[in-house]
This record gives C-alpha cells, sequence and structure tokens, in this order.
C-alpha cells in the first residue's frame, strides 16, 4: 500500500508541487516584482556583467580565500558528489530514461558510486559542523537550514542503503525521503539552486553597468 | 496616526523587490560574507556578519511574501517584528557597516548586500531609528544647504580668501560655463587647497567651470540615513541650479559617495534620467590628460600608494583613472595588498563619519589599513575623498603612524607644468 502511495500519487504530487513551486518563485523575481528601470547611464554592458557575474561566483576571490577554504572545499565537494551521483548513478539513469528521457546515457561504475557519495557525504558533514560550530554560520543560520541539510543527509543515506536494490522497502523509503525534500524545496534555502542565477545577474548587471570589475 | 514600528515596517514592505527576493532566497547562510567585512574581521564579532544585518528586511519578506512565513506567522510561530529588533540593528546598520560593499563582491550566490542594508536604513529611517549625528547633519543640510551648516555665506568667503592668497579665479554662478564643480563642506572649510588645485588645473587646460552659490554641497546626507525623501530633495537642488545655469556636466569633487549618488544611484532616487553628465574629478583630470590639456612636469619621488575610495572604485567603476595620474607624476607609487574592487573601507563611509557613537568602533576597524600600510612602508597615502582623507588622517593619528594622505588633484596642481 505504502509503496503503492510512494510510487504513484505521492510522486505526483511531489513532481507537481516541485515544478510548480520552483516555476512560481522564479516567475516571483524575474517578472511579478522586477519593475525597475536604472535611471543612471551605464558606462559599460550590463548583461556581459551578468554574465561574468555568474561565472565569476563559482569561484572565490583570492583576497578572501585564505578564510574561506573549508566553506569552499567541502561546498564543491558536496555539490561535485552530489551530483555525479543524481546524475550518473546507474539507478537513477535508469530511472530518469524511463520516466522522462526516454534513453540511457554514461553511468559511473560501483566504485565510482562509492567514491562520490562518501566525498559527497564528507562535504555535507563538514559544512553541517561549520554550520553549527562557527559562530557566524550558527548566529545566521536558520531552521530551514537545518532541515534542509538533514532531508539531503536522509535522501543519500537511504539512497545508499538502497543501492544494491537488494530490498524494495529501503527504495521505497529512498524514493519517500526524495519526495519529501522535492515538496520542501520550493520554500526553503534549497532554492538557492536556481536563484543563485539571477541573484548573480542582478549585481552583475549593476556592477557591469558601471564598469567595476565583477 | 501610525506607531514608528508601523511606519518601519510597512517601510521595509515597501523595500521588497525583485532584487530583495532572489537575495533572500539565495543565500545559504554560509557566512562567506563576514570574511569580507572590516567590522567582523577587526572585531570577531558575528552581529557584524553582513547578512546579519539585514535581518530586519529579511524577516518582513520571510513573513509577508513567502508561503511558509505567512503561514507561520498567521499560526503564530513566527514572531513579529518589535521596536525593540529595530532599535538592536541601529547601531549595527549605522555604526557598524561603512557600505563599502565589499561583502557584496565575495558572496558566493551574488548577494548585493550592501543594496540591502541600504534598503533596512530606509525602514530605519522611517520608524525614527537613526542616530544623533546623521539626524542633525540632514536637519543642517536641508535648512542650510550643507551638513555641517555651512551657507553660501560661508562658501564665497571662502572662495574670496583662496582668491586672495593664491591669485587665482574661482568662477561663481557663471551661466553656460562646461563644468559645474560641487563641493563637500570638507572641502569648503578644511582642505580648502583642493579649490585652488583645480583652478590652477582648470585654467591651465582652458576650460570653464563654476561654482555654484545657492546650492555647493556634494554630499548627500539623506543617502547616508537611507531616507531617500531627503535625497530626493537634496537632489532637486542639484537639478534646480544646474538648469539655471545651463550647465551640460556637473563635477563631483574628491568624495566618494557623492559621485555614487550623482552618477549612479541619483537617477534612480528621483526616478528619471539626469539633464547633465555627470564625472567624478578624477575622470575629468584623466580626460584632459589624454587631450592633452594637463601637463605635468617634475616628479614626486616619495614612496606613496593609493587607498581606492569604496564609492569611487568599488561601487563607481573609477579605477584606472587615479593610477593613471600618478603614474604621470609620483615614480615610487606602490600598490596596497588588496586594491581597486577589492580595497578595504577607511571606516567611514555610509554616515560612519558623521556618527560620533561610532568613533571607536570606526577606529578599531582602521586596524586593517593600518596593516596594510606596515606591509608597504610607505610616506605617503593618496586618495581621491576628502570624507576617506578625514578619517585615515584620523586613523594614522590614532596609531601614531607617520604617514601623510594628500589628494590627487593637489599632487597633480603641484606639479602642473
Ligand atoms: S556570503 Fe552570501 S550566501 Fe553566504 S551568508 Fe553571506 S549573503 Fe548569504
Ligand atoms: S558594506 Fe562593507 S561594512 Fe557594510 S556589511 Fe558589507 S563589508 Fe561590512
Amino acid at each position: 500500500m505504502f509503496e503503492q502511495l510512494v510510487d504513484g500519487i505521492f510522486w505526483n504530487i511531489a513532481l507537481i508541487v516541485f515544478f510548480v513551486g520552483v516555476t512560481w518563485r522564479l516567475i516571483t523575481v524575474l517578472v511579478l516584482r522586477s519593475k525597475r528601470i536604472d535611471y543612471s547611464v551605464a558606462r559599460n554592458s550590463g548583461v556581459s556583467g551578468a554574465i561574468m557575474a555568474n561565472i565569476r561566483g563559482f569561484y572565490p576571490r583570492k583576497e578572501v580565500s585564505g578564510r574561506i577554504r573549508l566553506q569552499v572545499i567541502a561546498g564543491y565537494m558536496f555539490h561535485l558528489g552530489f551530483f555525479v551521483v543524481l546524475f550518473f548513478a546507474a539507478p537513477h539513469v535508469k530511472f530518469i530514461a524511463q520516466n522522462i528521457t526516454g534513453f540511457t546515457y554514461m553511468t559511473i561504475p560501483y566504485w565510482g558510486f562509492i567514491v562520490a557519495s562518501e566525498i559527497a557525504f564528507a562535504g555535507l558533514i563538514l559544512l553541517w559542523l561549520h554550520r553549527l560550530l562557527n559562530p557566524v554560520t550558527r548566529l545566521i543560520s536558520k531552521r530551514s537550514d537545518h532541515i534542509a541539510t538533514i532531508l539531503v543527509f536522509v535522501v543519500m543515506l537511504t539512497g545508499c542503503m538502497a543501492l544494491g536494490e537488494a530490498s524494495s522497502e529501503l527504495r521505497v523509503l529512498h524514493r519517500f525521503s526524495v519526495e519529501l525534500l522535492m515538496v520542501y524545496f520550493p520554500f526553503s534555502a534549497l532554492m538557492h539552486a536556481f536563484m543563485f542565477i539571477p541573484s548573480r545577474a542582478f549585481t552583475g548587471v549593476l556592477l557591469g553597468r558601471r564598469g567595476v570589475n565583477v | 496616526m501610525s506607531t514608528p514600528l508601523e511606519r518601519g515596517v510597512d517601510m521595509l514592505k515597501s523595500q521588497v523587490d525583485a532584487r530583495v527576493e532572489s537575495y533572500f532566497s539565495s543565500c545559504t547562510h554560509c557566512g562567506v560574507c563576514a570574511e569580507a567585512c572590516l567590522f567582523y574581521t577587526e572585531t570577531d564579532d558575528p552581529r557584524y556578519t553582513p547578512i546579519y544585518k539585514t535581518e530586519p528586511l529579511r524577516k518582513v519578506w520571510q513573513q509577508n511574501f513567502t508561503l511558509w512565513g505567512k503561514l507561520s506567522t498567521s499560526l503564530g510561530l513566527s514572531k513579529p517584528m518589535t521596536e525593540n529588533d529595530l532599535s538592536d540593528w541601529e547601531t549595527l546598520v549605522y555604526d557598524g557597516c561603512s557600505m563599502c560593499s565589499r561583502c557584496t563582491m565575495v558572496c558566493p550566490v551574488g548577494i548585493d548586500i550592501a543594496y540591502l542594508i541600504r534598503k533596512v536604513k530606509e525602514g530605519m529611517a522611517a520608524a525614527g531609528f537613526v542616530p544623533e549625528g546623521l539626524q542633525g547633519a540632514s536637519e543642517r543640510a536641508l535648512k542650510f544647504g550643507s551638513p555641517m551648516g555651512l551657507t553660501s555665506k560661508g562658501l564665497l568667503s571662502a572662495v574670496g580668501q583662496q582668491k586672495k592668497e593664491h591669485d587665482i579665479d574661482i568662477p561663481v554662478d557663471v551661466v553656460g560655463a562646461e563644468y559645474l564643480v560641487m563641493l563637500s563642506s570638507n572641502e569648503v572649510v578644511l582642505y580648502t587647497e583642493f579649490l585652488t588645485a583645480i583652478s590652477k588645473i582648470f585654467s591651465a587646460a582652458g576650460i570653464t567651470w563654476t561654482v555654484s552659490s545657492k546650492y555647493f554641497e556634494a554630499t548627500n546626507t539623506g543617502v547616508q540615513m537611507g531616507d531617500s525623501v531627503i535625497a530626493a530633495q537634496l537632489l532637486e537642488r542639484l537639478l534646480e541650479v544646474a538648469t539655471e545655469l545651463k550647465i551640460k556636466t556637473v563635477v563631483s569633487p574628491e568624495c566618494g559617495h557623492a559621485y555614487t549618488t550623482f552618477r549612479w544611484d541619483g537617477p534612480n532616487i528621483l526616478g528619471r534620467e539626469l539633464p547633465f553628465n555627470v564625472v567624478h574629478i578624477m575622470e575629468l583630470l584623466d580626460q584632459l590628460r589624454k587631450d592633452g590639456k594637463l601637463k605635468t612636469t617634475g616628479s614626486f619621488d616619495e614612496r606613496l600608494t593609493y587607498h581606492d575610495p569604496c564609492n569611487i572604485s568599488r561601487r563607481g567603476g573609477v579605477l584606472e583613472q587615479p593610477r593613471n595620474l600618478l603614474n604621470q607624476v609620483a615614480p615610487n607609487f606602490v600598490e596596497m595588498n588588496d586594491k581597486k574592487e577589492m580595497n578595504w573601507c577607511c571606516g567611514g563611509g555610509g554616515g560612519v563619519s558623521s556618527n560620533e557613537r561610532a568613533e571607536p568602533l570606526r577606529l578599531q576597524v582602521f586596524n586593517v589599513k593600518k596593516r596594510q600600510l606596515d606591509e608597504l612602508d610607505v610616506t605617503t597615502m593618496v586618495t581621491a575623498c576628502s570624507n576617506c582623507r578625514t578619517m585615515l588622517e584620523e586613523g594614522l593619528e590614532e596609531n601614531e603612524m607617520d604617514i601623510e594622505v594628500v589628494s590627487i588633484t593637489e599632487l597633480i596642481a603641484d606639479h602642473l607644468a
């Protein structure tokens, strides 16, 4: 019964909430509340500023890199490990082919999955410890940051447990945790996964128009 | 009649726009911004974390513009804003932030934190939580035309004195001049050499210029306070005199926030394009140099460095012009380690310099500049903002450092061919 719900109606609800929620949030930013025109005369192109800012944001500035090493390294470990597993783990590729694309593509070998997921776990745990122990992040973190971290952790853990596809219960548990994450996603700090693009673009336009090196 | 708290909250609500929405939605609370802020690095107090300073606006956004926020507020799970919240944040945003926007440059998701802090100040100003020093400065600016209380009479007397002492021409209220030069009160009262310097340079370059006796003040206390209404009133005065004098180009003096206000923020505060061009004095001098109208002779041989005023470089985009000018006269010019768009602030921007209460903190955060200077072993520091100049002089004096602070314009004037 629970398995049917998780594979059926729950999955459909999660998909709808995820897509409608994310789209609605993005529309809110891109259309509904963006009525500002910049009346100052631009020195340089705002569009190239937006593009540069989106690229520039992927690597830290040398002036602060020494002070933020942990966040950068752990951040990259988590994100890279997570995306490799999400898009290239064999069960995920199979699932994507069956439900979305209709075709399969390259998958990582079993050992690759283990390495990628361990890197992702280590990154996530380091980031979480930093969040809890560093006085700055402890002060500024919100409940939703912790909920999001826990949900992602549970998704990754149940995913690893279900990897062998030995037990259907573990697969269902993994899928259910993914559904919870998808429902939570549009209303939480997880939205940064999409919002960083307009966010960097807005600032990039401002700096680009002024002729500041983004 | 609404309460101060209601006025503050309403103002904060009105500040939420697409940028605010995307910025708060993408903040991962990673804490990276703290490492770029001199108020955090020099105090180790996490409350000075840049994004933490925006908390009142974030709270209003979250409670009124997000689904969870609306839900949890209606269920009583999210505490409403109180007057105490606002008064607690007054010192954070007015004393503990110089609006330098260094934090903006390092945020991994690209949040312009300075933009958010500026909006928090709008809420603070609407609720009446503004430091006395700034409040007084803005009252004087509205009443007399300048935050120091300097009137037209004061300007004319300074002009007369400079003319007599240096046998120079300082045109006043000349209709149809190419350039209208605005001045900060600092330059009329404290650094009067600036007027002499531009007079010498402009007469050598053969350009026509004027100052206005009716409204000469370049600084805008409305912007410093975060009060767009006052900011707009002061900007309208500039528009009025520029129109009366048929001016095509307004020159911002050596003042960072004046430049950003005229050139970049002003048109948006007024909601329309300005009917004239705006240039910073560094841009104008560099252009005159390029056109062959500004020729220098000899050199200043002391080992010197350049302090980038945040609003001119990081927020204004005037990065190379002062360096071009310095390279023309200063063979021993050396750069600080963090420079241009990643310079460290003098600590006194964003109205901090007008806020006496903030002085001990400002002098504490000057330590970062001290470290930068200690690495260089210079005898002279040059800058292009009179507010920075005062702040740097005070910081150097406090730390008993024997370094002279000089204006670029004056340095160039001293070496005119
Ligand atoms: S650096 Fe950016 S994302 Fe990180 S806490 Fe500061 S504002 Fe938020
Ligand atoms: S604008 Fe400058 S002083 Fe203000 S929070 Fe950002 S880094 Fe700190």
